[in-house]
């Protein structure tokens, strides 16, 4: 557990950039710090390894004050991760990740198979390992930035912005395995990010702060879009509040409606409605088909693919947007296998939504 | 100084001959290496070759190519036109890369505006490239005209006549003044050879100028 | 010109003893090895910490301002004011080393301090934040990250030293460059031509083992990296001759 208590830092010039600071970061959660430029969560981050020192405050590490321990011994025990990985460029791949594990003396052998474990740990492929940074990508690079970080199995992981400096698909790519390590490993993670999405999408517990340095808000995701503390908060997490807050709450026993299917070469009649749903051999969803404009039997260029796809025991969002994108306005559901289940329509997801309860306001002010 | 008050004349003669060794180089070496520094530009194959041939050239220490080039060029020792050819190939093997990193350096946005304009080949090289190129050009022409007023002064070693006379002969006859006088001379000259280069570089280079400083 | 060359070459006495072949090469080598040590020694702490704490720039840049004095001036200005004060034949000697190490510290000094400075600083803030110490950041990161501009700095310094030193026959220092002076004094043009085609296929040999040694020692991931880093603009379609030394960086005067 990670605890700041009254932590501020100041600059000679006069600048506060982060301003009494009293925070505390659970075990096993992930806490994202998260605002504008110059909002001070950087500087906070960085505190917590003493790469800047506070001007006054502490911060404890599962109620050990950092300041008692020797700055280089106090990193070795925590995995810290930047923005363009800043990998060293004269080293392998696999000389990077084991970074740590040299410094704390571990033998060379344990080190190669440590740094082999990370590697297929954060999905990458072990021909990677004699590769020199300058000849991966910037996803790649990130993914060996987080192994370094993990190589000594540190329990406090400090991430400041990782996944910025990569492209949307990259990131969003990162973002779920990421979700998913830490779904195995569990370790109390700090994040900054200066994306709200990014902090509603990863964080069990979220910190806004405002310019200046000062907390505006912490709590977690979903009471955050229901219930921001003030205009500031309110503003910076955006709008599409309710919309995005959908993603939290899990769909109930949605209604599900039988559909006409038919397979890829099968030429169905248009029925009452020209809309008929294309499965494949799994009966997994390829696709709508509009039985008006068939020419002669089902191929795939035949095939509308604007709709997006719910499954089951996925959240209200997915259901929604299933039913608003599909071209038959029929949102297609699947269970956990992929396997076609029934179609719902868009007023019933909105009924159960309706009669939904919404977090509730907390009598407490926060933190 | 008392050296100097007494022998103005001599010393203006031997600046001018200075000036004609080292700075005729300076404008051919130039000339010679736009074209070798636009072709290893242009060119994967062309530029090893050329950088790694004006590379060598620029290793062979001086008074050894001083020595080397009335041989091959079939001169007297004594004529002053080996000390030319020495520095123009000095001069090209510095500035051959020089050129070459300074086109490099022209962003490739805007020589992508300047062909989807209709401008092509010398026209585009002329009007868009090498200007763009000139301060990166103007910094290597700087140190090739340090360089050449510093080492034309050792040709004085095999009798070409220029202000390093001042420093051999004020050091075989022992008079302090005229040795001084010799070293002052030459660094004046570069400062000269420099400040020349630095007010033409601006003048070719308005818009340099009027750069708006970082809010 | 080739046959006076020819026939100096193939004299047996050019060969033997002191004023011999061998001997001058030795010296010559000599030389330029202990000039280039005692600068290295000098240069490098000072590039290192200069680059590393960023402090004392100025005397980076006041060492490149001092590449305007001639240098041929410069050995004799201090021949005359320090050889008297010398016994013997280190007279001879002393003063040249002197001021051939003041002309290989400014390349190896600037080399050093822009390695270091072109060190990614994201990789120098993630070195710290894994839990190295200073020293430990400048040795395993840092340096060899600096390398290719330490490297080509040294080099420079080699050659610039080796050049000088030919020159330093006419303040009496041995070496090839006896073989020019001499041969010009005597008039014996075959003896001057082929010390200066000895001192010229020195020079590009040295040059070459320097090359290979760079490529030995310097980390394969930096290759591409550190010339794109380096040189002002985009990408030079060098590819694999990242290591030629660049003349203009070099700024050899000589």
């Amino acid at each position: 557990m990670i605890r700041f208590h009254g932590v501020t830092k100041t600059y000679a010039g006069g600048t506060t950039a982060v301003d009494d600071l009293t925070l505390t970061a659970p075990t096993g959660q992930i806490t994202v710090l998260v605002g504008p430029s110059g909002c001070g969560k950087t500087t906070s981050l960085r505190m917590v390894n003493r790469l800047i020192e506070p001007t006054s405050g502490t911060i404890t590490l599962d109620d050990r004050d950092t300041a008692s321990l020797k700055a280089s011994e106090l990193r070795r025990g925590m995995g810290y991760v930047i923005q363009h990985a800043g990998l060293f460029p004269h080293r392998t791949v696999l000389d990077n990740i084991g970074t740590v594990p040299r410094l704390l003396g571990w033998k060379r052998a344990a080190i190669r198979e440590r740094g082999m474990e990370l590697l297929e740990l954060v999905g990458l492929g072990p021909e990677l390992a004699g590769r020199y940074p300058a000849q991966l990508s910037g996803g790649q690079q990130q993914r060996v930035g987080v192994a370094r970080a993990l190589a000594a199995d540190p329990p406090v992981m400090l991430m400041d912005e990782p996944f910025s400096a990569v492209d949307p698909i990259v990131r969003e790519q990162l973002q779920d395995e990421f979700l998913r390590l830490q779904g195995e490993l569990g370790k109390t993670i700090l994040f900054v990010t200066h994306d709200i999405d990014e902090a509603i999408k990863l964080g069990d517990q979220v910190a806004v702060f405002r310019v200046g340095g000062r907390l505006a808000q912490v709590s977690d995701p979903a009471y955050l879009l229901a219930h921001p503390a003030d205009d500031f908060v309110a503003d910076f997490v955006g709008k599409d509040r309710g919309y995005r807050s959908l993603q939290f709450q899990a769909a109930p026993r949605l209604t599900l409606h039988p559909e006409r299917t038919a397979l890829l070469g099968e030429r169905p009649d248009s029925g009452r409605d020209p809309w008929v749903l294309v499965l494949d051999d799994a009966d997994a969803p390829l696709g709508w088909v509009d039985t008006t404009l068939l020419a002669g039997p089902i191929t795939r260029e035949d095939l509308h693919r604007g709709g997006t796809v719910a499954t089951v025991s996925g959240s209200l969002r997915a259901a929604l947007d299933a039913a608003l994108s599909s071209p038959s306005r029929r949102g297609v559901i699947v269970d956990d296998s992929g396997a076609f289940t029934g179609t719902v329509r868009a007023h019933e997801v909105l009924t159960i939504i309706e009669h939904t309860e919404r977090p509730p306001l907390e009598e407490e002010a926060v933190t | 100084m008392t050296w100097l008050s007494s022998h103005w004349s001599d010393v203006f003669s031997l600046a001018r001959d200075h000036v004609y060794l080292a700075g005729l180089p300076l404008v051919i070496g130039l000339l010679l290496a736009l074209p070798l520094g636009w072709a290893a530009n242009r060119s994967r194959t062309a530029y090893p070759v050329i950088i790694t041939t004006t590379g060598l050239l620029y290793t062979i220490p001086s008074l050894a190519m001083f020595v080397l080039l009335p041989g091959i060029l079939g001169l007297q020792i004594l004529d002053p036109r080996n000390v030319v050819v020495a520095m123009t190939i000095y001069t090209v093997a510095l500035l051959a890369r020089t050129v070459a990193d300074g086109l490099s350096s022209v962003p490739a946005e805007v020589l992508q505006a300047a062909t989807g304009m209709g401008l092509r080949g010398t026209r585009r090289f002329v009007t868009v490239e090498l200007p763009l190129a000139v301060p990166v050009i103007s910094a290597g022409l700087r140190v090739a005209a340090m360089s050449n007023v510093s080492i034309v002064s050792v040709a004085s070693l095999i009798g070409v006549s220029q202000l390093g006379d001042l420093l051999t002969d004020g050091f075989n006859r022992v008079i302090q003044g005229e040795l001084v006088t010799g070293i002052v001379a030459c660094m004046v000259l570069a400062l000269v050879f420099d400040t020349v280069i630095v007010v033409g570089t601006r003048l070719l280079t308005p818009w340099r100028s009027t750069q708006v400083a970082p809010a | 010109m080739t046959s006076l060359v020819w026939a100096w070459l193939t004299r047996a006495a050019s060969w033997q003893g002191e004023g011999g072949i061998p001997h001058r090469l030795l010296q010559h080598v000599e030389y330029t090895l202990v000039v280039v040590l005692i600068a290295a020694l000098l240069a490098i702490p000072v590039g290192l910490f200069v680059g590393h704490t960023g402090r004392g720039r100025w005397l980076v840049s006041s060492a490149n301002i001092a590449r305007a004095v001639p240098t041929l001036g410069l050995l004799f200005a201090v021949t005359l004011w320090v050889g008297p004060h010398i016994r013997g034949n280190l007279a001879f000697v002393v003063p040249s080393v002197i001021v051939l190490v003041l002309l290989a510290m400014p390349p190896i000094l600037s080399g050093t301090y822009a390695g270091i400075e072109a060190v990614d600083p994201e990789a120098r803030d993630a070195a710290a934040g894994v839990g190295m110490t200073g020293g430990e950041v400048l040795r395993q990161v840092e340096i060899p990250n600096a390398l290719p501009l330490m490297l080509s700095g040294l080099r420079s310094a080699v050659l610039q030293v080796l050049a000088t030193a030919t020159i330093s026959a006419s303040v009496g220092m041995g070496g090839l460059g006896r073989f020019l002076i001499d041969g010009q004094q005597q008039g014996d043009y075959g003896q001057a031509a082929g010390g200066a085609l000895l001192v010229a296929l020195l020079a590009l040999v040295i040059d070459a083992l320097l090359a290979g040694l760079q490529r030995l020692v310097v980390s394969p991931g930096l290759t591409d990296r550190a010339s794109r880093r380096s040189r002002r603009g985009n990408d030079s379609p060098a590819g694999g001759k990242v290591h030629a030394a660049n003349p203009v960086d070099a700024a050899t005067t000589v």
